[in-house]
């Protein structure tokens, strides 16, 4: 299995088939639902919601403790979850995979249990300019506890890492690089596998915020070797409220709990207490049980229609929507061309606040997000306070973009006018 | 209702009272964390009253509109009337609902106008959403 997304003629997926299981798509309504916007979060497909449905109604109680029927089999799902999950990342056990509520307490876990036990001063921790805020505010305060610095690998104009003093910025010193898949922002896919090799190479650890990633394509973590894998759900046609950290077993293993309280301990005696082995220890308090089924759910979903065609067709709607928007006057498009990315196309119009582009275009249906994107840093590498960003996924389709482009047209026209 | 309103609009592209004064009695910045827009208020006060005003900054159609329309209505009223301005007034001269983000947008020149006059640091509105 490939860790690098693989392109085939052969995959085609039946978006009208795919859009039927949205009951969302298929709301009667004045005006479309043109939703370009499942980089933020992702629509739910009905065999999602159904699966979360069954357990309120059919099976609802704790998990791990009861001793009748219907908690033993919420247990029994709830734990068929965590190997389901660990399947569609290839990971060795289903012990590696770890609910959390989303990839930002991922990050959180890594940083706050594996980071304080193992930073201190004069360590570096290495991230890069694209970082979502998720995968830069937890370094940020580790880096003030502990006294260990951050370092950056640079974003080049064209919107990719720049790697050549790679060799300067990976040192011994550093002790773990934390770095995205893909960029929620301009979409980059980085070559998370030769940095991996790289960082293992001076003894780092490596950890990849997979948000944007696990999504779309096949992300395999044996392939990758990572230490480290942090996603969401509600990217993935899952539910809000969980997400997983993925990690290698020796590690986890040997790092500290991270929140303390019930289902995670061993023994407690009233001044201390023993733990709970992984996965159990990093998962204090009762679950998100619901979600973690819907999460498989999502899963079997995505593994059904195929991720690779869903990465073909989503490469589709990109180059589309690229060649597209190219035609419009005084645009500005951010980041790699298709094909060295997915997802998302990030763009300015001259004389147009993104917030303006993303209200104009509500009013034709098309749903965008404007602002920073949790993406300061690159923000600011860029020049921009603010960008729109058009993101795609299975449902979407191309005459989307026709409908994407002719709303850009009207915000041009409304608001380019005749500006001071 | 649409957001992009005919008025609104216009004020964006020419708005009133843009610029800046020599010498104000008054003068703050702020901008919107969340969209990075920006807005300065200059004010000339004499016994109380605003005697001049301008605005500068930039950002979307509906800060900057809201800046423009709020400087019409306040030149000539006295500082302590400012204080009692809020959300709802913003809204009512702007004509159109808005949404919880675009809701800030719309306040950025009030918040910067409370700021400065009364070292009020708070979004207007906010002070309204208790739960009893």
């Amino acid at each position: 299995m490939s860790a690098q997304p693989t392109n085939s003629a052969l995959h085609t997926l039946d978006v009208e088939a795919i859009r039927n299981d949205f009951s969302i798509l298929q709301q009667e309504s004045d005006l479309p639902l043109i939703y370009l916007d499942s980089a933020a979060t992702s629509q739910t497909p009905d065999p999602v919601v159904d699966a979360m449905d069954a357990y309120y109604r059919i099976y609802n109680s704790n998990i791990h403790r009861g001793i009748y029927r219907i908690s033993e089999e919420a247990t029994a799902k709830y734990e068929e979850a965590r190997q389901r999950i660990g399947r569609f990342i290839n990971a060795r056990r289903s012990s590696q995979i770890i609910f959390t509520r989303n990839t930002t307490e991922s990050i959180n876990l890594v940083a706050y249990s594996w980071g304080s036990a193992n930073l201190r001063e004069g360590d570096e921790i290495l991230l890069t300019v694209m970082e979502h805020h998720s995968n830069l505010l937890p370094w940020q305060l580790l880096s003030q506890r502990t006294g260990a610095k951050l370092r950056f690998i640079e974003v080049t104009d064209e919107g990719v890492l720049q790697l050549d003093d790679l060799e300067k910025l990976l040192t011994e010193r550093t002790k773990i690089v934390a770095m995205t898949h893909v960029s929620n922002v301009l979409g980059t896919i980085n070559p998370i596998q030769e940095l991996t090799a790289a960082a293992h190479a001076v003894g780092a650890k490596v950890l990849i915020d997979g948000a944007q990633s696990v999504p779309h394509f096949n992300v395999d973590v044996q392939a990758l070797d990572c230490d480290f894998l942090a996603f969401s759900g509600h990217k993935m046609c899952g539910p809000t409220g969980i997400g997983v950290l993925y990690g290698k077993s020796d590690l986890l293993e040997e790092m500290p709990p991270f929140l303390g309280g019930g289902s995670m301990i061993r023994a407690v005696q009233r001044e201390s207490s023993t733990y709970a082995d992984v996965p159990a220890k990093f998962e204090a308090g009762t679950p998100a049980i619901a979600e973690a089924i819907g999460l498989a759910a999502a899963a079997d979903y995505l593994s059904k229609v195929g991720l690779e065609a869903i990465f073909v067709h989503e490469g589709e709607l990109l180059e589309y929507a690229h060649q597209k928007l190219s035609e419009i006057e005084d645009i500005t498009i951010y980041g790699p061309k298709p094909r060295q990315k997915t997802g998302a196309i990030t763009f300015n119009l001259a004389g147009a606040h993104p917030h303006d582009l993303a209200g104009v275009l509500d009013t034709v249906g098309v749903a965008v997000r404007a602002g920073h994107h949790c993406a300061q840093p690159l923000m600011e590498k860029f020049g921009v306070i603010a960008t729109a960003r058009a993101s795609f996924y299975l449902y979407n389709k191309l005459d989307e973009i026709d409908c994407l482009y002719e709303g850009l047209l009207k915000a041009q026209r409304m608001l380019t006018r005749r500006r001071r | 209702m649409n957001i992009y309103e005919e008025d609104i609009l216009d004020h964006y592209e020419n708005p009133s009272n843009y610029g800046t004064l020599e010498g104000p009695d008054i003068s703050y910045e702020e901008d919107n964390p969340l969209c990075g827009d920006r807005i300065r208020m200059d004010l000339k006060v004499e016994d109380g009253i605003i005697t001049d005003l301008r605005f500068s900054g930039h950002g979307c159609t509906i800060s900057q509109a809201a800046a423009s329309m709020l400087t019409e209505e306040i030149k000539g009223q006295h500082l302590e009337d400012i204080k009692k301005l809020s959300k709802d007034d913003i809204l009512d001269m702007l004509g159109i609902p808005l949404g919880p983000v675009r809701l800030k947008c719309g306040l950025l020149a009030l918040k910067v106008l409370k700021a400065g006059a009364y070292g009020l640091k708070g979004w207007p509105g906010d002070e309204d959403e208790e739960t009893e």
